[in-house]
């Protein structure tokens, strides 16, 4: 990381300690706030932010590998989480991960070239009654096709 | 500090988070208890664990230690306790009701041996091939319950590559088994905060930041976490075959010191009670190993007295008198562990730290010059190891600045656990040996030097000099016997004020030049702390950051590890409270029975004055050979 | 998202907001407490403990702050009714929270909202700042004076054990979600070490009515053991899957007829935590007595492989697994392992029965709820449906 990128890095999170608190209990707000901007928490954020929180480096590591939602490494700009549980398992789920990993030419677990996407498995995202879903970013996509799936993704910029 | 509050440790698995009345003989005080039909009357907030104790039943552990707050993760203690539906895990269940609890139901026997089961079939490796072998919490329980098959598979490669980046600490995680208490120790025993758990799920295992290797991370190499570790996931950097070659090597003149710590607790690996002493025993057998000599610490810790003695009065002098920019208080600097943990995380108090080396540095600067000089040996021909408690002083011997005598000045730091297991494979039964003494040209050292063993005894060994020189009495006639007592014990943090008064003494010939007379400290009071394990340390530093009543001290003695060197990372393991209490009597009775007792009072320290270090203490040649620099390291890791 | 026009009994029964938060302002604590403890209202989540109880803990401890949280970290595989609730009827469960606040004294309420639910926030927010505007939340709510009362949403970030109460709270500490050692309960010692209540949002949603209506009319509904109605969330093979209130005590049967699924071979109630239920047991009545569910309803048709179902569930308990403690981290994988046995024909019956006593042991001896019910699927689903697994299409025979 260059100078003034650590320095607009260090003022982004002194902005968020500032904004949720500085104990240990605003960690996770932090730290979504920080994957949701830079699509990952890069290792001078994580020091960072443990400075300021008067934590220990590793105990942030030790949080972020801990939730699925959180990285340490570059994501897409598009995260397309798909939900592997059984409702939408049973409702088509393989077909369409078929489907985007041959349109996106990446495996699960990849990122594209352009990193625009990200693909990944999720467990129960909550739409059973409406499989097979997936969630790209924040937002929910329900009863997925494969030509319904790709087309969702192709009119993402 | 202050802002994360008490809830780093979250606050249900602080030990007893029922606290227990004071005074348990009030309504409410107890609670009574029946364990498999007998019955006892307990503390309100006693644990099973211990209310099992005290009717003599034995509940194994794995995650439990003794000098960390609860984890209730491994399982293996679990208990049945009579209406609930599921078993408890009894070193985190406070009994705050009456109940009644069976500790070996067969539900609770197939349990434990579930879990031992599950945890052999992730930890990889043969006994054989483990350097704990014989002396592993796992493998003895397998042995209490009789696994006699992987009942779950056995894996057979390795889960994680073997890290040994650093001179101190190695870490095989396919060993490992996820009790955390290392975690724990080096997060809230320590406060250094290297290791974690990684990841979740079957992915779980400790790691260090962005799983980088060990020499990377802000690691001080304490070893608290090995001698916590259950089995053999950590264990210290072992020279003992490069030893065993320069042993060998028939042109090798190979020398050992040995620290007073070991030999206070060698013993326990040769199974004696921990706090029997083998200084002497151990003299021989480490001839009989092969060692050309055998050096005593104690000499250098003496040096040290003089020198970091002779630093402190200086800056005092400074501050006081020529109203200079001194950094004060004065910090100790014999501990590597201490010394790593304040170049990364206080680096803006490195001027405080005394510029003299530790002990072990010290003297392998001067066997390397004085020594081989006097014996007439090549240097490059000399190989030189120091017996310690401590797995930091191997990192401290590979500091690129100990190089003064212009040869790498100690050669190689050999713990406690090393040095015994290399008796054992010369086929020595240590506690049989004959007494000798160690060898000249430094001999027997004083028993100030000894006490640096135990956390205090620097300070006390410091003050029985400083006290004698600046009011010119007997250090006995003001502290009986010489015995500092303020300043032992296990308390975390200890602090004393000493009162010079208005009589003061003749300033000894060694520092004459540097100060003419006493007068500028009459009616001073000399304040001076203690403190042990870095969680300690770091709330001085704390304290003195925001100028508390630390910052008004003149001296204060910092040691990484709980108890002191005795304590150290090198040490037998187990480690308990009880244990370390021990070795700190053992170290104590044998300060008490020597004649000297003093460091100033060393003959052989005055002679290697007279001799040697002709210019004195603090002088040029003392500054080339006794004393160094430190790095700035800081607290982020590239 | 499409909002659907419900009817039903209780939760989905008609309600104005803030209607209840002014009614249970005019009455006294204790009165509130009575009426919950006349309603036998259960909790929601799946464990049905009493929401009486645990209220009257948290209210009668004494303690500078205390704390109410909502748990909305609906994670478990087959349920979704949360979701229907916080889109559809979020004032039934936001007025629960300033009740619950009321009653156990508590001025701060959060919301721990699933990270999957990020859709939702921005709607949560605004529906929480119109409640400001209009002094249901804030000071002096709707001219109480004294008290105060406001709610935050937190949001989860991935993890299913953080339904757990105590992961919960840990999470919110910003912790890894690892659940604590019980006792002592969040009641005593919980967000931030102070007394807490922590409530399921349906648990929430219900307590407006049971304040409006009264313990008794709650009480009319659903079983002796079982009073009220539950939400089910309804999936897999059937013609209308979603969120029904149906009372407890429904059958499966009564429960399939509604659906529309016909031709089922087995049933999940509850969740992949939960059991399976074969065809002969369809009689069986949903209700904490009998098959307790927590809301997941998931259904499987004739044609479905029941080993697969089972891998896909232990394949989810193994990633989802907090990893702390040993007969959850290790023996889920090692379950996991002996489903592949059989899908490959390489196991021995004495094995998968050693699998099946571990699993026992990993219901009494895992920390927490995970690792205690995560075993259930795998012992139901091997001994309901051991025809087809071993002697049938889904796994060939075992030596």
């Amino acid at each position: 990381m260059l100078v003034l990128e650590k320095n607009a890095m260090t003022e982004e999170i002194e902005q968020l300690v500032e904004k949720y608190g500085r104990s240990r209990s605003s960690l996770l707000p932090i730290l979504q706030d920080i994957q949701r901007k830079h699509k990952h928490i890069p290792d001078f954020a994580q020091q960072e932010i443990a400075r300021l929180l008067d934590i220990h480096p590793v105990e942030i590591y030790s949080v972020i590998t801990f939730y699925s939602f959180l990285s340490t490494t570059p994501k897409g700009k598009y995260i397309v989480r798909l939900c592997q549980t059984i409702a939408c398992d049973m409702q088509g789920k393989e077909a369409v991960a078929k489907a985007i990993e041959r349109e996106l030419g990446i495996k699960f677990g990849q990122t594209t070239k352009d990193n625009k996407f990200t693909l990944e498995y999720a467990n129960c995202v909550g739409m059973c009654d409406q499989g097979p879903a997936m969630i790209v970013n924040e937002n929910v996509y329900t009863k997925l096709t494969p030509e319904k799936a790709i087309q969702i993704l192709s009119e993402l910029k | 500090m202050g802002n994360k509050g008490d809830f780093r440790v979250p606050v249900s698995q602080v030990p007893h988070s029922v606290p227990i009345p004071e005074d348990i003989t009030g309504i409410g005080g107890t609670v009574s208890v029946e364990i498999n039909e007998k019955k006892i009357s307990v503390p309100l907030g006693t644990t099973i664990l211990e209310a099992c104790k005290k009717v003599g039943i034995s509940i194994p552990t794995l995650c439990h230690h003794d000098d960390l707050c609860i984890a209730g993760v491994c399982r293996i203690c679990v208990v049945e306790v009579e209406g609930m539906r599921t078993l408890q895990a009894s070193c985190s269940f406070p009994i705050t009701t009456p109940i009644k609890i069976k500790t070996s139901s067969p539900m609770v026997r197939k349990a434990r041996r579930h879990i031992i089961d599950l945890l052999l079939s992730e930890h990889y490796g043969e006994c054989y091939t483990c350097f704990r072998n014989g002396n592993c919490e796992l493998q003895n329980l397998a042995k209490e319950y009789g696994v006699d098959s992987y009942t779950f598979g056995h894996i057979d490669k390795p889960r994680f590559e073997v890290d040994n980046s650093s001179y101190s600490v190695v870490r095989d995680m396919s060993k490992c088994i996820l009790c955390k208490r290392c975690v724990r120790t080096c997060i809230d025993l320590q406060e250094v905060g290297v290791l974690e758990a990684i990841g979740r799920g079957d992915k779980t295992h400790i790691g260090t930041f962005l799983e980088k290797p060990l020499a990377d991370v802000i690691c001080i190499n304490c070893g608290q976490c090995i001698n916590r570790c259950p089995t053999g996931a950590l264990r210290a950097n072992d020279p003992s075959d490069a030893i065993w070659e320069a042993i060998d090597e028939p042109t090798k003149h190979v020398v050992i010191q040995t620290a007073p710590s070991p030999r206070a607790a060698i013993g326990e690996e040769f199974g004696l009670p921990a706090g029997t002493s083998m200084t002497r025993e151990l003299n021989t057998a480490l001839r009989r190993i092969g060692f050309d000599k055998v050096f005593d610490t104690n000499f250098a810790a003496d040096l040290t007295i003089i020198e970091e003695g002779t630093e402190l009065i200086l800056r005092l002098y400074n501050a006081l008198v020529k109203k200079g920019k001194v950094a004060l208080p004065q910090f100790t600097s014999c501990s590597p562990g201490w010394v790593k943990f304040i170049e990364h995380y206080y680096p803006e108090y490195l001027d405080n730290l005394s510029s003299a080396k530790s002990p072990q540095q010290m003297f392998g600067a001067l066997i390397k010059t004085f020594y081989a000089q006097q014996a007439g040996i090549d240097p490059a021909n000399i190989v030189s190891v120091a017996l310690m408690p401590c797995s930091a002083k191997k990192f401290e011997c590979n500091r690129p600045e100990m190089n003064s005598s212009g040869y790498k000045d100690v050669d190689y730091g050999l713990t406690t656990r090393e040095m015994a297991r290399m008796i054992k494979e010369a086929g020595i039964n240590l506690p049989e040996m004959p007494k000798s003494d160690f060898d000249s040209p430094f001999g027997e050292a004083s028993g100030a030097g000894l006490i640096f063993g135990a956390t205090g005894g620097v300070m006390e060994a410091a003050l029985r000099s400083v006290v004698e020189f600046v009011t010119g009495n007997k250090t006995e006639d003001i502290f009986e016997r010489a015995n500092i007592i303020p300043l032992r014990g296990f308390e975390g943090i200890k602090y004393m004020e000493i009162p010079i008064g208005d009589k003061v003494g003749r300033v000894p010939d060694l520092i004459k030049h540097f100060i003419p007379d006493w007068n500028w400290l009459k009616g001073a009071t000399l304040k001076v702390a203690v403190a042990h394990g870095t969680a300690n340390a770091k709330k001085i530093m704390e304290d003195i950051k925001s100028g508390g009543k630390f910052s008004e001290c003149h001296f204060i003695e910092f040691m990484a590890c709980p108890g002191g060197c005795l304590g150290g990372g090198g040490q037998p393991i187990p480690t308990t409270p009880e244990i370390r209490m021990k070795r700190a009597e053992a170290i104590y009775a044998e300060d008490e029975s020597l004649e000297i007792r003093k460091s100033h009072e060393n003959p052989n320290v005055i002679r290697i004055y007279k001799e040697f270090l002709r210019e004195g203490p603090c002088s040029h040649l003392s500054h080339k050979l006794l004393h160094t620099h430190y790095v700035k390291r800081g607290r982020y890791i590239a | 998202m499409e909002k659907k026009e419900r009817k039903g009994i209780v939760l989905f029964s008609e309600y104005k907001r803030g209607e209840a938060i002014k009614k249970a302002l005019e009455k006294s604590r204790e009165e509130i407490l009575f009426e919950l403890r006349e309603s036998k209202l259960k909790g929601r989540g799946g464990a049905g403990f009493p929401t009486a109880t645990k209220w009257n803990m948290v209210a009668a401890a004494k303690s500078d702050k205390k704390f109410i949280i909502c748990n909305a970290d609906e994670g478990e595989p087959g349920t979704f009714k949360d979701r229907a609730l916080l889109l559809e009827y979020p004032e039934l469960v936001f007025d629960g929270m300033v009740i619950a606040g009321y009653t156990i004294g508590a001025s701060e309420g959060i919301v721990y909202l699933r990270g999957e639910y990020e859709y939702m926030l921005k709607s949560l927010n605004d529906y929480l700042e119109a409640m400001r505007k209009d002094n249901l939340l804030g000071k002096n709510i709707v001219g109480k004076n004294g008290f105060d009362f406001d709610i935050t949403i937190r949001l989860g970030s991935g993890a299913y054990v953080c339904g757990e109460e105590t992961a919960l709270i840990e999470s919110l500490e910003g912790n890894r979600g690892e659940a604590r050692n019980r006792p002592p309960y969040p009641v005593n010692t919980g967000y931030m070490g102070k007394p807490t209540v922590v409530n399921n949002v349906e648990t929430l949603a219900a307590v407006p009515h049971i304040v409006l209506k009264g313990g008794e009319w709650f009480k009319k509904y659903g079983t002796d053991k079982s009073t009220g109605s539950k939400l089910f969330s309804v999936s897999g093979d059937c013609e209308r899957p979603g969120v029904y209130e149906l009372p407890w005590g429904t059958t499966i049967n009564e429960l399939l007829e509604i659906v529309g699924a016909k031709s089922v071979k087995a049933v999940q109630v509850g969740g992949a935590s939960g059991i399976c239920i074969p065809k002969s047991q369809f009689n069986r009545s949903l209700a904490y007595e009998d098959a307790a569910t927590g809301g997941s309803i998931m259904i499987f048709g004739e044609n479905r492989n029941m080993l697969h179902v089972l891998k896909n569930f232990m394949k989810f308990f193994v990633e989802e697994s907090c990893g702390q403690c040993t007969p959850c981290r290790i023996g889920n994988t090692k379950l996991s392992e002996g489903i592949e046995m059989i899908e490959k024909g390489e196991y021995t019956f004495a094995y998968i029965n050693k699998l099946k006593e571990l699993g026992q042991t990993m219901k009494v001896a895992s920390k927490c709820g995970l690792g205690q019910s995560s075993p259930n699927a795998f012992i139901s689903i091997l001994e309901n449906f051991k025809e087809e697994i071993f002697n049938g299409n889904g796994g060939r025979n075992g030596k």
